[in-house]
């Protein structure tokens, strides 16, 4: 798919020190990173990241294999730190708090930011039911309305709904690929977090199967945030509304989807777009 | 000979001498077997597999205390022995990628290679000495450390088996490493553990040498935990001992029963895994 | 896999009493259980054992009397011990080898399946059935088709003396080589799967027959996990008991000293299951028999660890699974 034409104002000149810096109007900022560092042992893979992500938008992060993007998001909940000897330095700010300061429970980011990884995972030994309620269940919910509620509204918001609602106790290994990812995503929506962060969600998925994912991601956005990874530029012009570019850890460039994708500041941006590597 | 003609002598010379192994290997097995049915199916009827052993150099009774014992003594090693291997599995597989972990996994490993008969002699020394009787929570207690390090090599590489990614879904929602580990992880390793321990429990079933020294044998049926008991090995043994034919008879019996049940778990587990072994992997 | 202890975790687990840290270390005193366990038969064993030991020093090792009398030696035993495993293994490893080779490299599938599982069936019948069979079969047939003719021909020699009925040191090494079989086969022959497959490739391409690219690529490779495995064969040889007792006959004092394939004897094993459990307690009877469950102890632990070393690595370095 080409990239939608937008009809462009007027060409916006932006200093590349505006490029960089973290936009200063805080009012939408649902997440963002001050300085944020982060290694896998001795090897520094984010350097000095400053990016946000605005409430009710999808922010997509763009970039070569190996830029840090991964690294980035599993930053925003946490997740970075479970890998032994992996570390980080610098600051989350999540709804105006620190994520990383001391005190600071990492379950419950979890629990605000949720994430959906590149190869669907659902609970092998799961049905459909029990994946979307899984994340509500072994927190100790009992009630089952509560349950039967909350699996429904996700299985809806994924898209999903329609195609199992017949029977929700079908193993979630038995779905097709795009349907496990749906599955993922609903059981990710069913705890109510405020942010979305999606690892290329349809690098393992066929052209239809993403399609419906995209859609889902602009019907979702209202509601909350989503950051999403994707190294398919094409995706990112589609479907998002923020884009940051980063490069071998560092942030490269950032802005609103369209000025970015029409007229990117850096040329180390404008040679990533056109295709000359990466 | 040419050197190719002596080369391809060689060559199917290799073949032959590696199925004659393989032959020679087959013969006790099958021997083994033959001579069990053989002798031990006629001695086989519920009378024998129920009553108690008679007086000694008179023909009749049978092993009834000792199926019981052993059913009682695999129970009572299955409720230490398991807990105790699932955990230590946990540990190893979850959070044992460090020295400490490392250690404990090669002193594992060494424990499950050790001989039976020093564990009884330890349990011998440390319990039935002290407390002056034979017991079957000696026995269990042997039997359980024998168990011990099979269940837990068993459940590690049954977890380890499990895919990261699921690890990995399950705390991004928020939920707890222990949490994570017992209602996802385990679940999903479960048939793995499970035949693990099935195996583990034929293995121990069988073992006689730590039986002398803690549950002795009688000829009693079960008494109390405090007081000795019999069991199907041991009852082989003493059998043995005995210079009798009705004995020698009353052996074959018992060994059929012992293999049956052996045999049975193992060839079991056997089928059972064979197509679903791996299905653990998405 | 990291080499340094992560203190910094180890600080944060400790600072948040929360229910993860107490998996964590709770699962970690159960899995510390086994060092433990090793620990205390250590201690239980020794302690045991000191007044026999501290008796007799080193005699207690070299002394072949058995008796309160004159007193205590365990080396008819220990020769025992080694004679029996020495068998076992002239025997076992051979066959193990020949079989393992055959499984993993000869083999058609059908018959490899068939083959293999067989060995691994082996591996599951209890010891005390080997000792049944023994004792009725094996013994009947080591007594009229090897010891009657060797000895018809050879009884002059020394080796060959001695009346046994087949309850001898020559039966009981031949039983425990067939129990060790199947341990060494299957270890062996993982050993040997795990060989990169381009190794034999690059045998085959130099036009080499199917035997000689075993020799040169899968052999060579397999050397030390071989090793590793016939180590742990030699282990459970040593420390197998009720098999052992049921064919070896049973004797005590200097009589037990091996001094012939064909006559009875007595391993350490053996004689633990002959007299412990109705030995006085506190009695130096019972001081020595601890003292040689202690012999007993040392020698499979350093076997095991030593087998345990040589097969890891190699499985490790060729990249199979560890075990």
């Amino acid at each position: 798919m080409s990239l939608t034409l937008v009809q462009a104002e007027k060409k916006q000149s932006l200093s590349r020190d505006e490029a960089i810096q973290p936009l200063k109007t805080l009012e939408n900022s649902k997440v963002r990173t001050e300085d944020l560092n982060a290694w896998y042992g001795n090897n520094q893979v984010l350097k000095n990241l400053n990016v946000e992500a605005r409430e009710h938008s999808v922010t997509a992060i763009i970039g070569p294999s190996g830029c840090g993007k991964s690294t980035f998001i599993r930053c925003l909940n946490r997740m970075h730190e479970l890998v032994p000897r992996a570390r980080t330095s610098g600051r989350v700010i999540l709804d105006g708090s620190d994520i990383y300061s001391k005190g600071v429970d990492p379950v419950t980011i979890r629990r605000r930011v949720g994430m959906v990884f590149q190869k669907p995972n659902p609970f092998p030994t799961m049905s459909v039911y029990d994946n979307v309620a899984a994340g509500l269940k072994l927190n100790g919910e009992r009630n089952h309305e509560v349950l039967d509620r909350a699996v429904e509204r996700s299985l809806e918001l994924a898209f999903l709904w329609d195609e199992v609602k017949g029977d929700l106790d079908k193993s979630g290994a038995s779905l097709s690929g795009g349907q496990q990812q749906r599955l993922c995503i609903a059981r990710a929506l069913a705890v109510e977090p405020e942010v979305i962060l999606m690892d290329e969600p349809c690098s393992a998925l066929d052209p239809i199967a993403t399609a419906k994912i995209e859609e889902l991601i602009a019907s979702i956005k209202e509601n909350y945030t989503v950051v999403i990874v994707t190294h398919n530029m094409q995706q990112a012009a589609r479907v998002s509304d923020f884009t940051a570019f980063l490069y071998l850890g560092q942030l490269i460039e950032y802005g609103e989807t369209t000025s970015l994708f029409e007229n990117p500041v850096e040329e180390l941006t404008e040679r990533y777009l056109t295709g000359k590597f990466g | 000979m040419s050197n190719y003609s002596l080369r391809r002598f060689k060559d199917r010379l290799a073949l032959w001498l590696g199925a004659l192994c393989a032959v020679l290997a087959m013969i006790p097995l099958i021997s083994i077997l033959y001579e069990v049915v053989k002798n031990g199916a006629s001695t086989i009827n519920v009378d024998f597999l129920t009553a108690a052993p008679g007086v000694i150099g008179q023909p009749g009774g049978g092993i009834g205390p000792a199926i019981q014992g052993t059913l009682i003594l695999v129970g009572f090693t299955i409720i230490i022995g398991v807990p105790l291997g699932v955990l230590s599995g946990i540990y190893l597989s979850e959070f044992g990628d460090n020295p400490i972990g490392r250690v404990i996994r090669f002193l594992n490993d060494v424990l499950a290679e050790f001989p039976s008969v020093v564990i009884g002699v330890v349990i011998f020394t440390l319990i039935v000495l002290t407390l002056r009787s034979f017991s079957v929570v000696a026995g269990a207690l042997a039997l359980s450390i024998i168990m011990l390090p099979v269940v837990t090599r068993s459940t590690e590489e049954s977890l380890k088996l499990v895919p990261n990614s699921i690890r990995d879904a399950s705390m991004a929602l928020g939920i707890r490493r222990w949490r994570t580990t017992l209602s996802v992880v385990l679940a999903t390793a479960k048939s793995g553990i499970v035949t693990g321990i099935l195996l583990a429990i034929a293995r121990v079933a069988g073992e006689s040498a730590p039986l002398v020294f803690t549950i002795l044998g009688s000829q009693y049926f079960f008494s109390g935990l405090n007081s000795a008991t019999d069991a199907l090995p041991l009852r082989i043994y003493r059998l043995a001992l005995l210079p009798y034919p009705y004995a020698q008879a009353q052996g074959w019996g018992a060994a059929l029963v012992l293999i049956l049940m052996v045999l049975v778990v193992n060839v079991g587990v056997r089928l059972a895994t064979r197509g679903r072994l791996y299905s653990t992997r998405s | 896999m990291s080499g340094r202890l992560n203190l910094q975790k180890l600080f944060e687990g400790l600072k948040h009493p929360s229910s993860d840290g107490f998996f964590r270390y709770g699962s970690l005193v159960f899995a510390g259980s086994v060092v433990a366990i090793i620990v205390l038969s250590l201690v239980v064993l020794v302690q045991g054992a000191f007044p026999a030991l501290t008796k007799f020093g080193v005699s207690f090792l070299t002394g072949t009397n058995w008796d309160a009398a004159t007193g205590f030696g365990a080396l008819p035993y220990i020769l025992g011990t080694l004679l029996t495993a020495l068998i076992a293994i002239m025997i076992g490893v051979p066959i193990s080898l020949g079989i393992a080779i055959f499984l993993a490299e000869m083999a058609p599938d059908v018959i490899r399946v068939v083959v293999s599982n067989i060995v691994e069936l082996l591996a599951a019948v209890p010891s005390i059935i080997y000792g049944l069979w023994g004792l009725y079969v094996l013994r009947i047939w080591v007594a009229n088709y090897v010891q009657a003719p060797i000895q018809g021909s050879f009884g002059f020699l020394p080796i060959f003396g001695g009346t046994s009925y087949g309850l001898n040191f020559l039966t009981a090494g031949l039983l425990l080589a067939i129990m060790i079989i199947p341990t060494i086969a299957s270890i062996s022959r993982e050993v040997m799967v795990s060989v990169p497959n381009s190794q034999r490739e690059a045998a085959y391409g130099v036009g080499a027959t199917r035997w000689e690219v075993v020799r040169m690529s899968v052999l060579s490779y397999s050397r030390s996990g071989i090793f590793g495995a016939a180590i742990l064969g030699l282990g459970r040889a040593i420390g197998e008991t009720m098999a052992v007792t049921l064919v070896i006959g049973g004797v005590t004092g200097a009589s037990a000293l091996p001094t012939s394939l064909f006559r009875p004897g007595q391993t350490m094993a053996t004689i633990l299951v002959n007299q412990l459990s109705e030995a006085e307690s506190g009695s130096l009877q019972l001081a020595a028999l601890l003292g040689i469950g202690l012999v007993l102890f040392a020698i499979a632990f350093a076997i095991n660890v030593v087998a345990q070393l040589l097969v890891w690595r190699v499985l490790k370095v060729q990249g199979g699974a560890v075990e």
